[in-house]
């Protein structure tokens, strides 16, 4: 039997991004997938005739511009594409259009309202202002408030030193950025409906809250500090659906001598003596390993991997409680053609971009209401969009891929299983809600795949098919992300670590947390650090 | 112009005559000056209806921070003091609630429960040395105290030790419904838990920050529930007779319409009536609004200031209900000794959520959430001899109403709010002599609250601590000259505390030591 140096279980993007960073260095690393596809929720799926779906995530922007400079991704064939366009469309057959161009976006918005025109240039200045103070800590590993290591007081001081060279005013405006609502955070600079309900989607796409959710501030921050070729904000597609990207980051780890074992789902985790030993199969392999990095969500990680036994009591407790909810769905359309959206202007590019039918914050609120009633939005905000438009290779000539992200979509309805059929009428709400903006839509459907969250977990294994492996609220962020005390992605048993979304800085195709586990495991085996230095606020 | 006063406090609220007193004590010359014919602002006794008082706004005494009462000698006289929190269920298993214990529930919860509170006031000792000290500046032009302050909340921190501080770090923007669904099995007690840490704000209990909302009520005193005898208007009799006693000069029935500003320095200020005190100093009780919008003015205002000022967040949800019944209703399960408990309508923290939804869309609550005491049970100068009082805060019920306060929506929302009561005590209405509602609007109107919130303010992390009321001016100085808040709408918040006016008073000694 072979021996490997580390186990990475899970070959999603951040599990192969960390196996790339540890095979880089020189470590003899197997990555094992319990799928026989890899990529995890970063997948292309061929489930309908010629058709490609991004049948789990469908954008890409988050991802590290240091991560994909360094695995060299472009070269192992991943080509972002920026995307533009997109509209809100409206109940009075009006729509609030989304330009790329600053200019033209500022006279969009005079259409409503000239004082929310002006004030976008604010907003958008003040965010981008805190975009550019989280975005270099993306790549460091967050400090331990609590310790008195010489290394966390550094980092400790770094982030102090960081924050107070905003000065006192912008000190004072980011305390109350990272707390607020969405809702109130807009209210503050906006008065037109259509304008606040455009922009708050940012603030709850996967996540359990609503946009008068304190904390949503920030949610809004996280989708938006992405770029494309140094565009911050803006968005992009892989060419060939975000499977692409995890296909690049495959081939880099295999570039360094990595090894990939699809169909091979990890059963247990094995420890002896407070340190792991490797995995078993679930035909009972055993493959052995000092270090095992899972890049699983901590639930399925300790509480499905693992003994209760070789856990801590309270760390046990803690990974229970870990917030991992099921807020979205997925719905995966295959067109026979291109829709039509007659409140556009004949030919207009809008299409291309991102699509919206709610036009209040209220509707996005009431959306998140359902929810928590246990049950899907039955008006809900749907970020529904064409990658075709972009990327043509994703559907046969003249034929068009829709991706409809869905917000709200709860794991359980009422407490208990979905049945196939309210599966069934999910999708059907989002068919209705767009189909009353677009009169040919529903003729031009060939396929649809309804995802909710239980069937994205049946398949990728995602808790509750959570987009960012846990709740981006303030008890589960930066130190207290995963868990107060192991955020640092070392887990509680020697030689076992985290590298999925549920670490620092979370979800998304960022692939920050893979490195950034990466680094910890080579300076806890005293290798020198291949991974890149973050390249700061830029 | 008349006298001239080293200090004028505009309002006699309590936080305003704290202020008053500790400043005249100092020494100053001090001037107060009340709009109602009342001082106590929210803290007061009213008659509403022939025979029958009672405290008009705050009812429970539970947050007046000791050092308050220590600094001013104050003594308050209490008719009933730890109050028991009994958890109203419909079938008559009521949850009974006194301090760390808690009976009805099963051993788990009962075992959680004390572990619970254990925890929770060990955090809200360490918040309520913060809270009795102003909020540090942050930036370069920190002072040394600033610095200090900081420095003493990292080791406040680090003194709990990892474990706990760790949770405190973890729990701070955090909601209580999580918490509660953690920790206890029995849905009234996390309806209870949910009903006070959302009771005065525009949240619910999925809400992040509902920690930080009931970790400041238990800050203080534990939220040892109280009962002023002669109702909360004796509380804020007390603290006037402790200014007055120090030197102070109380005028009720002057309501201030102006601050007078000369050369971006305070000059005095001006009553409805068109009198005018001068001062070098003046003190606002008034909520942070009122005081800057429409007492000073934007003209001498920097813009920037203004825009943050207007954006603070103060729409109010809590009502309150008085009524007047001709006895005791009958309540399910309950003994007659128990009246003068407190009574909770939060069935399930569900209900609660629901509750609020509605106030999201500037609707009253279907079916809202109550906090209700009958004062009169232990206190007999509110009510003629055998009769009662019951006084309850209603939640949610927003100052904004989509459909606009009106005689009929007044009067709809009454019927709903006793319609609620009945289901728990079912002869109520037959009980019923005369009645009051006040809406928040209603409380805007009467007590001069913007918005008509508790904390003269939304409490919340982004206007807490450094943004209160705004970041900047979070040090009880306006940027006029001379000008200072001593309200609930500074740090640290509302509720019958002093805190925020004994913070002001010592801030204002302070700076004229460096001058």
């Amino acid at each position: 039997m072979k021996n490997y140096d580390a186990i990475v279980v899970g070959a999603g993007h951040n599990g192969l991004t960390n196996a790339a960073y540890l095979a880089k260095s020189g470590l003899n690393v197997l990555c094992v997938e319990k799928n026989d596809y890899i990529g995890g929720a970063t997948v292309s799926r061929n489930l309908y005739k010629d058709w490609i779906y991004s049948n789990c995530s469908y954008v890409c922007s988050l991802l590290r511009p240091e991560i994909y400079r360094d695995l060299d991704l472009g070269r192992h064939g991943l080509q972002v594409t920026p995307s533009g366009g997109g509209a809100n469309f409206m109940e009075n057959g009006d729509y609030l259009g989304s330009y790329t161009d600053h200019e033209v976006q500022h006279r969009e918005f005079a259409r409503f309202s000239q004082a929310d025109a002006d004030a976008y240039e604010r907003y958008a200045a003040d965010v981008m202002r805190q975009c550019r103070f989280i975005r270099d800590f993306l790549l460091r590993t967050p400090p331990d408030p609590t310790s008195f290591k010489l290394r966390d007081l550094k980092e400790l001081a770094y982030l102090g030193s960081k924050f107070f060279a905003m000065g006192e005013k912008r000190m004072y405006e980011t305390i109350r950025f990272w707390t607020m609502s969405v809702a109130d955070y807009l209210n503050e600079y906006f008065e037109s409906p259509v304008i606040k309900a455009k922009l708050s989607g940012s603030g709850i796409i996967g996540t359990a809250l609503g946009i008068h959710s304190p904390g949503t501030s920030y949610v809004l921050l996280h989708h938006y500090m992405g770029d494309v070729d140094g565009n911050i904000g803006a968005w992009g597609f892989a060419r060939g659906g975000t499977g692409a990207v995890a296909s690049a980051i495959s081939k880099a780890f295999q570039s360094y001598g990595g090894e990939l074992r699809t169909e091979a789902g990890v059963e247990r985790i094995t420890v002896k003596n407070g340190k792991v030993t490797g995995v078993v199969l679930p035909n009972g392999e055993e493959i052995k390993a000092k270090i095992v990095v899972s890049a699983l969500d901590v639930k399925n990680t300790f509480l499905r991997c693992m003994d209760k036994s070789d856990l801590d009591e309270e760390f046990y407790h803690r990974v229970k409680n870990f917030k991992i909810r099921g807020s979205s769905g997925k719905l995966n359309i295959a067109l026979g053609g291109l829709p039509t959206f007659p409140a556009l202007p004949q030919g207009s590019r809008l299409i291309n971009g991102f699509m919206h039918f709610t036009d209040s914050m209220e509707r996005m609120e009431r959306a998140y209401d359902d929810w928590k009633e246990g049950t899907w939005s039955k008006d809900p905000y749907v970020d529904m969009m064409i990658p075709t438009l972009t990327d043509p290779t994703m559907a046969p000539p003249g034929k068009h891929f829709m991706s409809c992200f869905v917000q709200y979509c709860p794991a359980q309805i009422e407490g208990r299983d979905w049945t196939d059929e309210e599966r069934k009428q999910f999708g059907q709400t989002v068919i209705d809600q767009i189909a009353s903006y677009s009169p040919d839509f529903k003729s031009l459907i060939e396929h649809v795949e309804i995802r909710t969250p239980a069937v994205i977990e049946d398949e990728i294994g995602i808790t509750e098919g959570n987009i960012f492996h846990g709740e981006l609220t303030m008890d589960q962020l930066m130190f207290n992300r995963p868990i107060p005390g192991y955020a640092q992605y070392r887990g509680p048993v020697g030689g076992l670590y985290m590298c999925g979304s549920s670490t620092h800085p979370g979800g998304g195709i960022m692939a920050a947390p893979g490195c950034n586990a990466a680094r910890e495991i080579l300076l806890d085996l005293k290798r020198p650090n291949v991974t890149p230095i973050s390249f700061g606020d830029d | 112009m008349a006298d001239n006063y080293d200090v004028i406090v505009i309002g006699a609220g309590h936080n305003g005559l704290v202020c008053a007193s500790l400043l005249a004590k100092a020494g100053k010359k001090t001037l107060v000056l009340e709009a109602n014919e009342q001082v106590g602002g929210a803290a007061v006794t009213r008659s509403f209806a022939e025979g029958y008082s009672v405290s008009a706004a705050a009812h429970l005494l539970y947050q007046l921070q000791p050092q308050v009462e220590k600094d001013l000698g104050l003594k308050v006289s209490l008719a009933a003091e730890r109050l028991g929190t009994i958890a109203l269920s419909g079938d008559g298993n009521h949850v009974r609630i006194n301090g760390d214990d808690v009976s009805g529930v099963s051993n788990e919860d009962r075992a959680g429960y004390r572990h619970f509170r254990k925890r929770m006031t060990r955090f809200a000792d360490l918040l309520s040395t913060y809270l009795n000290k102003s909020a540090p500046r942050l930036g370069r032009d920190a002072s040394r105290p600033d610095m200090m302050t900081l420095a003493q909340l990292g080791f406040g921190l680090r003194r709990l030790g990892r474990k706990e501080m760790q949770e405190f770090l973890r729990l701070i923007g955090m909601n209580i419904r999580d918490e509660v669904h953690e920790r206890f099995e029995s849905a009234l007690l996390r309806g209870a838990i949910s009903l006070d840490a959302t009771l005065g704000t525009h949240l619910g209990p999925r809400s992040p920050n509902t920690i930080l909302t009931y970790l400041y009520r238990l800050a203080g005193t534990h939220a040892t529930l109280s009962l002023p005898a002669g109702g909360m208007g004796a509380v804020s009799e007390a603290l006037a007779q402790s200014a007055r006693d120090n030197g102070a000069v109380i005028h009720t029935g002057m309501k201030v319409s102006q601050v007078i500003v000369e050369n971006g320095h305070v000059a005095g200020v001006e009553t409805e009536s068109g009198e005018s005190f001068a001062s070098r100093r003046v003190v606002s009780n008034a909520d942070p609004k009122s005081t800057m919008m429409k007492l000073v003015g934007v003209r001498h205002l920097e813009t920037g200031f203004t825009q943050r000022i207007r954006h603070i967040r103060m729409r109010g949800n809590a009502a309150k209900l008085h009524l007047a019944l001709d006895s005791l209703p009958v309540i399910e399960g309950i003994n007659k000794r128990e009246f003068g408990d407190r009574f909770l309508i939060a069935p399930d923290d569900v209900y609660v959520e629901r509750a609020f939804n509605h106030a999201k869309y500037r609707e009253t609550s279907a079916k809202p959430v109550f906090e209700i005491t009958f004062p009169s049970f232990r206190d007999s100068s509110l009510a003629p001899t055998g009769k009662h009082v019951l006084s309850a805060i209603i939640q949610y019920v927003p100052y904004e109403l989509g459909a606009g306060w009106s005689r009929d929506t007044h009067d709809a929302f009454l019927k709903l709010a006793v319609e609620t009561l009945s289901v728990y005590m079912p002869d109520l209405e037959q009980r019923i002599t005369a009645s009051e509602l006040l809406t928040p609007a209603d409380i805007e109107e009467q007590f001069h609250i913007t918005g008509g919130h508790w904390h003269h303010g939304e409490l919340t992390l982004d206007q807490f601590l450094f943004t209160r009321p705004v970041g900047g001016a979070h040090q009880y100085a306006m940027p006029v000259d001379g000008l200072y808040l001593c309200g609930a709408g500074t740090h640290p918040g509302g509720g019958v505390s002093g805190a925020a006016g004994r913070n002001a008073a010592r801030a204002i000694l302070r700076s004229e030591k460096t001058v």
